[in-house]
């Protein structure tokens, strides 16, 4: 049996960083499904908050003022201890990139450059133009190699091996053969990002589909907020593909088809720089009311930026809009609309990534701190990831250090004659059976549609209804083509499905279930935030019928809660 | 996908090329034939076959927004990202899909990219510092500085320059084009401190030297990076250092 001390699931930022912190002191092993610079880090666009106080107009920035912005951002429903931890680790991480060759952009005086983003009192942005999170992945990737970390690319995991509340390893398929293999482990780090593609608009890689959150929640983990979606408002028509807040930022303009900027009504004082939350729920109203493009979409606007500004700050989106929607942002504004883009919910832990599973941890989207809240602020992403899969690291370490027990064989091939097994009660499936793909659409359709910016009882309750019938087809999906498990779609298509419909269930029910407005979950049938009975997080755990929902309250220190102006 | 209404459609025959090494003893092509919307990419178009005509067609995809570096395979005989690919920008309605070339096949367009990583490694592609002079904050770098580097760390690694170059249709062996342009990159950072000397390294006719300059590696690159310039760039710096080396003309540090 292949045996590791840490084996680390998903290789973008958290992942990566986790790894390169333990790797030097014990036995470390990355599996991951797609090459590490493949990941969703990849995609990245506007930058990475630090309070660093390099730029006129930011220069009495503190690590305070990031906190209680972050704070005030996501509703008060972040943890404010572990926002004040991310907030002063930020600097920190900033250089160490930096140090491991990020190529941040630059004031002329040479220092690290930095930008106006969402809901931010300060220019505090740090941006390596509008492909940051391209330069950071390569970088930490650059830094990983460096150090000889051990990747296994393109393995796929099937199941956490927990017994009695402590981890002992995984079971994962190799995509290149389709062979089930086990890793005994005395710890395990989740870091494989969102679950984006549950819902039909979305800014996320294809890939992101919330397997390692699923994971947790069918070994037993507790799965945190689930309901707080972030929107982005700025998304591709057509493709949803992202429109860098950075384009804001960098002084964009959103335009309804009056030819006005509409933002003046919804956050007169931060106009297109309010949250995210807000933002969407703006653009679409604009469109719901008939001042939209089409009734689709609004106007992304940077012509008055002018040629310069654009080809330097912005190369990235504005390549994308020529490839993807043949605009060229000098001449035209950009068709945009709001699409899923984050997941401000996810495995439950503590500030060190540690699950109420022994050794098993979580970092980066894929786990709920919880500094976001109810809506994470732009900048506060890449940050989180690499925070967070740091510490993540050094509460692997320190577990380690005090003499952690090693893997059972017995129970790891237990976990692995469950999977085996499995999967070969998939091949022996009639193969005219349903495929995956009506049921991923019309789950996607479902989710987004009912479930999305607005919120109300009926319709969610539709949404339930729709997920709990399709989770009755999904036992008896079957692969189309049956030929080997040798890199085999089919088979990828039905095993991730699984995991796909829970989180659709768990944000569904977690969103029924919460009678309120906060953050990014808006309820039009309950339209004001309610403190005295929602100011809670919820934890949702797994059962036979389903999940089962239990509330904790919220970690509030420094920052009473009060209305959010922008 | 964006697929709209079907009267809109272009029909359009998609020759695949297909291979499992499990079961079949040579390649063979498959074809579908389908009708796509106007702004349909290959991307979308190879995905809704999979997921309607034949789920066991393998390629590789994440970002779906030319980033990501997953898709590089041949279409119409040319190395690109099938993300970034307009169904309509090809001439004609005949699609053929092959995986890219001077890698060995997984299935289908699914390529063993181990030799492009393990040239990649060659390289060593991570910032070369002395670790006693890392400040406390960070290392000051101009704008003009990073701008010399704009055009190379754009690069995806997606392999399209390193399935287009003849060379290594023959030199197996040979660093590629993604891995020189990388190195370029780190050896143009005003923070790195390999020095010229590192030139050595590369300093074979499977490195730098194995480059015939029919600049294919350029067409290819979805990202506008120039790779020739940068092989031709280090060949001049590694012919300089040793011009300087065999006269005694390097300083103590640059030995």
């Amino acid at each position: 049996m292949i045996s590791h001390d840490v084996l680390v699931i998903g290789a973008g930022l958290a992942g990566l960083r986790a790894a390169v912190g333990v790797s030097q002191k014990y036995d470390t092993a990355v599996l991951t499904k797609v090459h590490p610079v493949r990941s969703h880090s990849v995609a990245a666009q506007g930058g990475m908050n630090a309070a660093l106080a390099n730029v006129e107009g930011s220069k009495d920035d503190t690590t305070e003022k990031h906190a209680f912005d972050t704070v005030k951002g996501s509703d008060y429903l972040a943890d404010q201890p572990a926002v004040k931890v991310m907030c002063e680790e930020a600097p920190g991480l900033v250089y160490e990139l930096e140090h491991f060759g990020c190529p941040w952009s630059r004031l002329e005086d040479g220092r690290i450059a930095q930008r106006p983003f969402g809901g931010a009192g300060y220019p505090r942005c740090c941006y390596a133009s509008d492909r940051t999170g391209h330069m950071a992945l390569h970088t930490l990737y650059e830094k990983a190699v460096e150090l000889g970390v051990r990747f296994l690319e393109e393995w796929f995991v099937l199941s956490l091996a927990v017994e009695n509340d402590r981890i002992h390893g995984v079971v994962a398929m190799e995509l290149a053969t389709g062979k089930v293999e086990v890793f005994g482990a005395k710890t395990v780090v989740l870091a494989t990002g969102g679950y984006g593609r549950i819902f039909s608009r979305s800014s996320n890689a294809l890939i992101n589909t919330g397997s390692g959150i699923a994971l947790a929640y069918e070994a037993g983990v507790p799965i945190e907020d689930m309901e707080f979606v972030q929107f982005h408002p700025t998304t591709l028509y057509g493709t949803n593909i992202l429109m860098s807040e950075g384009a804001r930022g960098e002084g964009g303009y959103l335009v309804n088809n009056r030819g006005e900027r509409f933002m003046e009504k919804y956050a007169s004082s931060a106009m297109e720089l309010a949250p995210r939350d807000i933002v969407a729920r703006s653009i679409q109203t604009e469109i719901n009311e008939g001042r939209g493009f089409n009734d689709e979409y609004v106007h992304l606007d940077l012509r008055h930026l002018g040629r310069e500004k654009i080809v330097e700050r912005l190369p990235g989106i504005r390549e994308i809009a020529i490839d993807f929607a043949g605009i060229e942002p000098i001449d035209e504004p950009i068709p945009v609309q709001p699409g899923q883009h984050y997941s401000m919910g996810g495995i439950a832990t503590d500030v060190k990534g540690a699950t109420n599973v022994k050794g098993l941890f979580a970092a980066g989207e894929c786990a709920c701190v919880s500094v976001h809240g109810a809506n994470r602020l732009g900048g506060n992403s890449l940050l989180d990831t690499t925070v967070f899969g740091k510490l993540a690291g050094e509460a692997v370490k320190e577990y380690l250090d005090s003499g952690a027990e090693s893997p059972d064989a017995k129970i790891l091939h237990s976990a692995f004659k469950r999977q085996e097994k499995s999967i070969q009660e998939i091949f022996s499936r009639e193969s005219k059976g349903e495929t995956p793909g009506g049921i991923l659409t019309e789950m996607r359709e479902t989710v987004f549609h009912k479930c999305g910016v607005f919120r109300e009882k009926n319709t969610l309750e539709e949404a339930y209804s729709k997920i709990r019938e399709l989770q009755e087809r999904y036992c008896k999906v079957a692969i189309q083509n049956i030929t080997t498990r040798r890199y085999n779609p089919g088979l990828m298509n039905v095993l991730e499905l699984k995991g796909m419909l829970e989180m659709a269930e768990l944000i569904v029910a977690g969103a029924i279930a919460r009678e309120e407005c906060r953050g990014a979950h808006w309820r039009t049938d309950f339209p004001v935030r309610d403190d005295k009975n929602w100011l809670k997080h919820t934890m949702a755990v797994c059962s036979q019928d389903g999940p089962v929902f239990r509330y904790t309250d919220v970690e509030i220190t420094d920052y009473e809660p009060k209305e959010r102006q922008y | 996908m964006s697929q709209k209404n079907g009267n809109t459609d272009n029909q359009y025959t998609f020759k695949i090329f297909r291979f499992n090494p499990d079961v079949d003893r040579e390649p063979y092509y498959d074809t579908f034939i389908s009708g796509f919307p106007r702004g349909t990419t290959v991307l979308e178009a190879l995905l809704h076959i999979q997921e309607t005509m034949d789920d066991s067609i393998a390629f590789r995809f994440s970002c779906r927004s030319a980033v990501c570096g997953s898709c590089g395979m041949l279409v119409n005989g040319a190395p690109v990202l099938a993300c970034r690919t307009q169904l309509m920008a090809l001439t004609g309605d005949q699609v053929l899909i092959e995986p890219l070339p001077n890698m060995d096949i997984i299935k289908d367009m699914v390529v063993d990219m181990k030799p492009f990583w393990d040239a990649y490694l060659r390289v060593e592609p991570w910032l070369h510092v002395n670790e006693e002079d890392t400040p406390e904050k960070e290392y000051l770098q101009s704008p003009d500085e990073v701008r010399k580097l704009d055009p190379y760390i754009n690069c995806i690694l997606c392999a399209c320059c390193y399935g287009s170059c003849p060379v290594l249709g023959f030199e197996e062996n040979y660093l590629g084009p993604a891995a020189i342009a990388k190195l370029f990159r780190f050896m143009s950072d005003s923070r790195d401190r390999r020095g010229a000397k590192f030139l050595e390294k590369v300093n074979s006719p499977q490195g730098l030297w194995a480059c015939h300059t029919i600049f294919r590696c350029i067409d290819a690159c979805p990202k506008d990076i120039r790779p020739t310039d940068t092989i031709e760039a280090l060949r001049r710096k590694l012919v300089v250092y040793r011009f300087k080396k065999f006269f005694h003309l390097l300083k103590q540090d640059q030995k």
